[in-house]
């Protein structure tokens, strides 16, 4: 299928930082005419940000960007908007539908582009008034669709048809420009059945054999080395492996994608939750949360322990912390230190001695136009009776702007919160001290078990050691039960006692940190960690 | 200088504005001819006869409800309160003291069901609270005319029932707190220290309460009402307070109003109450979801001294009897300036 000789588009030395913040590094690659490429990586990895390079979407360039250059044809280009990446021949389908419901297939294929006549009131006042040739439209694309090799009606409606074929006309829509060259397919499979999924991946080899290119990004990674030409691995913004797709495995791509074998941290204490009483346990769990959805989590979790949940976005990991708590709708059971914890509200949570750092920083986690003190001791006084002075014999509970301040300068000196003081408005502070302020306070309510969403999202490095070290500080000197969730595995593995990925809304498995980063890749796709054991045994 | 610089800064340059053009005025009210002493006299009555209106807003705004456009509500509470208490007999100081008491229960009770319904209405608020405002005084226009008042110095004296539209607190609570400890300077020059007082302590009553837990409590739920859920605040509950506690002191300052204004006004009379006491803390530097005493203070000083002062000096200066026109002109001009004032921060 490949075919040797220039390729049809290449990428030199491409770099992007946002803000300092570096997400993509020296990426070098080049893909021919007819090649499908399988993109494969974690979360942030950089998939995104390279496609939106190779776009010239308006955000790369409001935030400086980037370093490199994109070879088309061997001619070098660069693309300003997205519009000159489409003239020339780049298409792109995105994960959520941008079809227009009430249209039928072929007006949404060929939107904006419809073949029109001349008529005399366009003669007169413009081409605005054009008559769209409907029967020349409905050809072109059928001939589009053909392409696909799927079994599509032009004339149904798009709000009629089911998720699989809302997905073919859209890939439709950019096979019908014929100048295409190179199609992105941004996870085109995720919203589809098993079916309808092989029916696009033989469609895309019917179209890489026309000498279409093809850049597949995919969580499906049996998919991806059954489809593809070359897997290329991505991992915190660099190229890891660029390889021909014969002969791989699952594990070996999954253990590239998650992997950090050179100089990585591995909790190293030896951690006996078997002999811990259980603290908190989870039965039967669903959360109704948007995007993040719970679908049956039951998890025991032991006094004393640090409890890593892992697993993609979109997943459900983000889900459990938030429908504990009640801030979402959720059912099942919550069963803390032996007592049934009412669901759905939040003050009965903390009113047993838990608490939830959250991943919203900005909406849950802080009042980001009050001063940072008040963020720091409002939960701890509003559940706890802190820092209040009783007055008229108790009758009024006086806020204790004296012990508010010490709270706050006890945590600004403990997590090193760079501040011009306790008064400071928090919305004012960078996003790792913004972090702090919300485990500060999480730390003054002084919990028995902490539930940590997050906690390095969007902080630099320097934050991110920083946030961990206090974490495990917290759990190792006060003996406080903590259960973190982050979509990052290198750092849960770096922290947590045990690690449960989930998937689909439910446990695909708890795992201790050192296990092999390929098992826990697997168990984030979709499968299971002993088959492939049991193959590798095979090999 | 700096530190000039930072005060301009917080104080904002609008109020740094209006403030100089009314201290221009009071410069220029002795050359045309206008007694500073009566200027000066009247300012301080008008702000002492609004400001607890404009009180009233700090609540509502502090647990995130909004501007109070629904203070006519509030008022109907304060109406309903000093003409219970002259239908009961009550005359002098009591009755001022005994219109307060009878008002709270239906201040409390219309602020519970007015807050309820805004808890349905979370964002849109303000425009639900503006029509809550207006329907509340057409059904009080049929109630004043049904409910079985029969005190003769209230009712039509030709029909012998129902309310009529201004009834004189003379005899009842006339200058009950104007009078309390006056202070007279020269001839002209006339503060009325207790209404100054029972704003002053009014003010420190919402203050304090802002300054308890329950208080801290309502302030966060107008920053960030889910920062306030995930600490395990009751919004629904925090919300509907605020909002019992607004339309309290809505009665109550209808309440200040009349015993300077001298007459109690029913039917239309709250119809237009709500706009001039939301303008003036908006001018006084508040936004939607955040506002202090000091805005009060100087949003209500600002706007009853410009809406003093402007009329009178104008009329001197062009020699025509225009004082109505110009102060329908200016305090308009005013409110539409607020308005446009309005700002919401930062989420």
């Amino acid at each position: 299928m490949k075919s040797s000789g220039a390729p049809l588009l290449e990428m030199r030395n491409i770099s992007k930082d946002f803000y300092g913040n570096q997400v993509l590094a020296d990426i070098n690659f080049a893909i021919q005419p007819g090649e499908i490429l399988g993109l494969v990586g974690e979360n942030g990895a950089g998939k995104t940000t390279l496609v939106k390079i190779l776009f010239g979407m308006e955000e790369i360039h409001q935030t400086g960007g980037y370093g490199g250059e994109v070879f088309l044809n061997g001619k070098r280009v660069r693309y300003t908007t997205p519009f000159d990446a489409l003239a020339d021949g780049i298409g792109m389908v995105h994960q959520e539908f941008s079809l227009l419901p009430d249209f039928t297939a072929s007006e949404n294929i060929l939107l904006n582009r419809e073949p029109k006549n001349r008529t005399l009131v366009s003669e007169v006042f413009g081409d605005r008034l054009d008559r769209i040739d409907r029967k020349e439209m409905r050809e072109r694309s059928q001939r589009a669709i053909a392409k696909l090799g799927v079994d599509l009606d032009g004339e149904m409606l798009v709000s009629e048809m089911p998720v699989g074929y809302k997905q073919f006309t859209e890939i439709a829509r950019e096979l019908s420009k014929d100048e295409i060259k190179l199609l992105v397919l941004d996870e085109p499979t995720a919203v589809l059945t098993e079916r309808e999924a092989d029916i696009l991946l033989s469609a895309m080899r019917n179209l890489a054999a026309e000498g279409i290119a093809i850049i597949f990004i995919s969580h499906r990674l049996q998919e991806v080395i059954d489809v593809c030409d070359t897997v290329m691995v991505m991992r915190d913004g660099v190229i890891v492996q660029n390889v021909p797709s014969t002969d791989l495995t699952i594990h070996e791509v999954a253990k590239w994608m998650v992997g950090r074998e050179v100089g990585q941290k591995i909790v190293d204490r030896n951690f006996s939750y078997e002999e811990k009483p259980v603290i908190l346990s989870l039965k039967n769990l669903w959360v109704d949360m948007p995007g993040e959805t719970v679908k049956d989590v039951s998890l025991d979790i032991y006094k004393g322990e640090i409890l890593g949940i892992g697993g993609l976005a979109g997943q459900g990991k983000l889900g459990i912390p938030n429908g504990a708590m009640g801030l979402f709708p959720a059912g099942g059971e919550v069963i803390f230190e032996g007592e049934t914890i009412p669901l759905n509200q939040p003050r009965q949570f903390l009113n047993a001695g838990m608490a939830f750092v959250s991943e919203d920083r900005r909406g849950v986690g802080l009042l980001l136009d009050e001063p940072l003190d008040w963020n720091i001791a409002f939960t701890a006084m509003q559940i706890q009776d802190k820092y209040l002075k009783k007055l008229l014999g108790g009758l009024i509970s006086w806020r204790n702007e004296k012990e508010i301040e010490a709270v706050a300068r006890k945590y600004i000196e403990a997590l090193d919160i760079k501040c011009t003081g306790t008064k400071q408005i928090t919305k004012e502070l960078s996003g790792g001290n913004q972090q702090k302020i919300c485990l500060g306070k999480a730390f003054a309510v002084e919990p028995k078990l902490l539930f940590v969403s997050e906690p390095t999202r969007g902080i630099d490095i320097g934050a991110k050691s920083l946030v961990l070290d206090t974490i495990r500080h917290y759990n190792e000197e006060l003996g406080v039960t903590i259960v973190m969730i982050s979509s990052e595995l290198e750092e849960l593995r770096s922290v947590c006692d045990r690690i449960a990925i989930i998937t689909n809304g439910k446990v695909a498995g708890i795992l201790p940190p050192k296990t092999d980063a390929a098992h826990f890749g697997v168990l984030m796709v979709g499968g299971s960690p002993l088959e492939e054991e049991r193959r590798d045994e095979r090999d | 200088m700096t530190k000039i610089r930072k005060f301009m800064k917080s104080f904002g340059w609008p109020r740094i504005i209006i403030g100089l053009f009314l201290l221009s005025l009071f410069i220029i009210a002795p050359f045309v001819g206008v007694n500073l002493g009566t200027s000066l006299s009247d300012t301080l009555i008008r702000f002492g006869m609004n400001s607890v209106l404009v009180l009233a807003m700090v609540p509502m705004i502090h647990s995130g409800c909004g501007l109070n456009f629904g203070l006519p509500l509030g008022i109907i509470a304060g109406l309903l309160g000093g003409t219970l208490s002259i239908q009961f007999g009550f005359t002098g100081g009591l009755s001022f003291l005994m219109a307060i008491i009878l008002a709270t229960p239906f201040g409390l009770l219309f602020g519970w069901g007015y807050g309820s319904l805004l808890n349905r209405v979370k964002g849109g608020e303000m425009m639900i609270a503006t029509y809550v405002g207006f329907s509340s005084v057409a059904f009080m226009c049929m109630m004043w005319l049904i409910l079985p008042y029969n005190h003769p110095t209230m009712i039509w004296g030709y029909a012998g029932s129902g309310l009529r539209t201004t009834i004189s607190t003379e005899g009842f609570y006339l200058h009950t707190l104007n009078n309390f400890l006056q202070i007279q300077i020269g001839e002209k020059l006339i503060i009325p220290t207790g209404m100054i007082l029972f704003f002053a302590l009014m003010a420190f009553l919402v203050w304090a309460f802002l300054h308890t837990k329950t208080g801290t409590a309502m302030t966060a739920v107008g920053s960030n009402p889910v920062f306030a859920r995930a600490s395990g605040i009751n919004i629904d509950r925090t919300r509907t307070l605020s909002v019992m506690m607004s339309t309290w002191l809505g009665a109550i300052g209808i309440l200040v109003y009349q015993q300077s204004f001298g007459f109690i006004q029913l039917y239309m009379g709250p119809f237009y109450m709500a706009l001039p006491a939301v303008s003036a803390i908006l001018i006084g530097g508040a936004s939607v979801n955040k506002a202090s005493i000091t805005n009060v203070v100087i949003g209500t000083l600002f706007f009853q001294g410009i809406l003093t002062m402007t009329p009178s000096v104008m009329n001197s200066i062009i020699h025509t009897d225009m004082s109505e026109v110009i102060r329908i002109v200016v305090s308009n001009g005013m409110i539409l300036y607020a308005l446009t004032r309005k700002s919401e921060v930062s989420r």
